[in-house]
């Protein structure tokens, strides 16, 4: 009996270790695969794009059709206003909510909320486009730079809501009796002890958010809806990078198409920036509770 | 005679979680400038004590207490008490330390702040005098804005200590506060707790029976949600009343 069990685990032997091998080389051509779309994206770009990459395109406007060379400056520093402004919008209002479902509401009203979050996350943003349409484009009479960072604004609300309500959750009990212990009101333990304890956590949640929303195109199509020149006002049409890119990308002209790929890089680079810092100032701070 | 602050006052007391009774006609009182330390096995209600003396267990949902605590003869848990000034009468230092992710003058000099204390000559007193009683200054001292997360384990607990007693509090909880400490930190915290006794009433719950021996005036012994015995320490440890006592101390469960 026993010698027949030991004889047919002999047998299974090399087929187990075939099928192992042969698994692991599955899974790893999928995370190879990961990296190869990654690259292609990136390599693509820069070919198309890297010749129109020069200090003009960071520093000039976009030139009339059929004139060689200017850039984006104003998309540039239009993508940077619309984010400044969605952050002003976005941050408050989904950190507040987060601090909200994790230290005061109860936990039914904290599951639904979580909900609809998430619904909200899944929504397109075209949709979010449309609401801030009706809720600001249509009572100012025009398009503007606050109604498309007012869109890109409520896109990032859900998003901050749920990680900073994670994060804050991640606290420890402990910490916010200390500080209870200590004589402190409950609201002034949220904001001076737990909300710090949580700042990483919820730096990387606005940072990911930011970034996700940097490159959104359809929400500004009909909020932001571009422009030529500078603008010098926050309640005129704004240039923004993405918009740029895809009004250059489906023109007719070559010089275009290859300023639309330089508008490309450009935009990836922004976000690989944002992501970067977010993660340099965490590890800062990391670094400086650990006491190196 | 001067009437020292810093008593608390027991009478019949009865706590439950939900319908779990937890602590059963407990009374006993605690003299100011005491240090009353609470033992008992795991889940006999000593923290549970220990915690309703700040009220702290307010924070449970469906927990209720009936009978009176009084400190310094009002009744902590009458309708009018302020629960935020009466935590800054009554510090509390926990298990597992607590750093506040501050530095280190800033955990101390918090619940100076948070009254509403701003002028720096004040606060650099009193963080310099509370990280000197607790005997920690000589080794931060020239490192105060480094993270209070930085410091070792014992340093830290007694940071906490440090912290308690900057806002002037008249009794210090202590809940289990070296058990994740090695022996020479808890050596110094206990070392520690008997200077601050000449200032402050301090209560200790401790699952280290030599500790309690060690450190307290008198010992209170719970099983079961129930205060066995409640007697000065030397003679809790040497002429045990109560025979369940005497199986505990020696050892024989617990």
């Amino acid at each position: 009996m026993k010698e027949a069990i030991l004889a047919a685990f002999e047998k299974s032997r090399s087929r187990r270790a075939i099928w192992d091998s042969a698994m692991v080389y599955v899974l790893s051509l999928c995370a190879f695969g990961v990296l190869c779309v990654l690259f292609l994206i990136i390599f693509h770009l820069l070919v198309q794009g890297v010749t129109s990459l020069n200090l003009d395109f960071f520093t000039h406007l976009p030139k009339p059709v059929g004139e060689k060379g200017g850039g984006m400056a104003n998309g540039i520093a239009g993508t940077f206003t619309l984010l400044a402004l969605a952050i002003c919008v976005g941050v408050p209002i989904g950190l507040g909510a987060g601090v909200y479902l994790s230290e005061y509401a109860e936990l039914k009203f904290a599951h639904t909320v979580r909900f609809m979050a998430d619904v909200m996350n899944g929504i397109p943003s075209i949709v979010y486009g449309i609401f801030a349409y009706i809720v600001c484009v249509l009572p100012m009479h025009g398009f503007s730079a606050l109604s498309g960072g007012f869109a890109l604004g409520i896109m990032m609300i859900p998003m901050i809501s749920r990680t900073s309500e994670q994060f804050v959750r991640m606290v420890p009990n402990q910490l916010r009796e200390a500080g209870l212990a200590l004589g402190v009101p409950k609201w002034r333990v949220t904001i001076d002890i737990v909300v710090p304890a949580a700042l990483a956590g919820i730096m990387t949640g606005i940072m990911v958010s930011l970034a996700r929303v940097a490159g959104e195109t359809a929400p500004l199509l009909f909020t932001a809806f571009g422009n030529r020149y500078w603008q010098h006002s926050l309640t005129q049409p704004i240039a923004a990078l993405p918009l740029q890119v895809f009004t250059y990308a489906i023109s007719p002209f070559d010089d275009w198409h290859r300023q639309a790929w330089a508008g490309a890089i450009v935009l990836i680079l922004m976000v690989l920036l944002i992501n970067g810092w977010a993660q340099f100032y965490v590890m800062s701070r990391n670094r400086w509770s650990s006491g190196k | 005679m001067n009437t020292l602050h810093g008593s608390i006052k027991v009478k019949d007391l009865n706590f439950y979680y939900g319908t779990y009774h937890a602590l059963k006609s407990i009374s006993m009182a605690v003299e100011p400038r005491q240090i009353v330390a609470m033992i008992g096995p795991s889940g006999c209600g000593k923290s549970t004590l220990l915690r309703l003396f700040n009220r702290m267990n307010d924070l449970i949902p469906s927990s209720r207490v009936e009978g009176e605590i009084l400190v310094d003869g009002v009744d902590i848990y009458d309708k009018n008490t302020d629960v935020v000034s009466l935590r800054r009468r009554i510090g509390m230092v926990f298990q597992k330390s607590t750093p506040f992710p501050k530095s280190i003058y800033d955990n101390i000099a918090y619940g100076l702040r948070i009254v509403g204390i701003r002028d720096n000559r004040i606060l650099n007193e009193t963080v310099e005098k509370s990280l000197r009683r607790a005997a920690l200054w000589d080794e931060v001292k020239d490192h105060l804005g480094k993270s209070a997360m930085s410091l070792s384990g014992g340093q830290q607990q007694r940071l906490c200590i440090a912290r308690a007693i900057a806002v002037s509090p008249e009794i210090i909880l202590m809940d289990e506060p070296c058990s994740a400490l090695d022996p020479i930190a808890t050596a110094r915290i206990e070392e520690l707790m008997g200077t601050l006794k000449d200032e402050y009433t301090i209560v200790i719950v401790t699952h280290n029976m030599q500790q309690a021996a060690r450190v307290s005036d008198k010992t209170a012994f719970l099983m079961h949600g129930k205060i066995i015995e409640f007697t000065k320490t030397t003679d809790f440890f040497t002429k045990p009343s109560s025979k369940i006592t005497e199986d505990y101390i020696t050892g024989r469960f617990g």
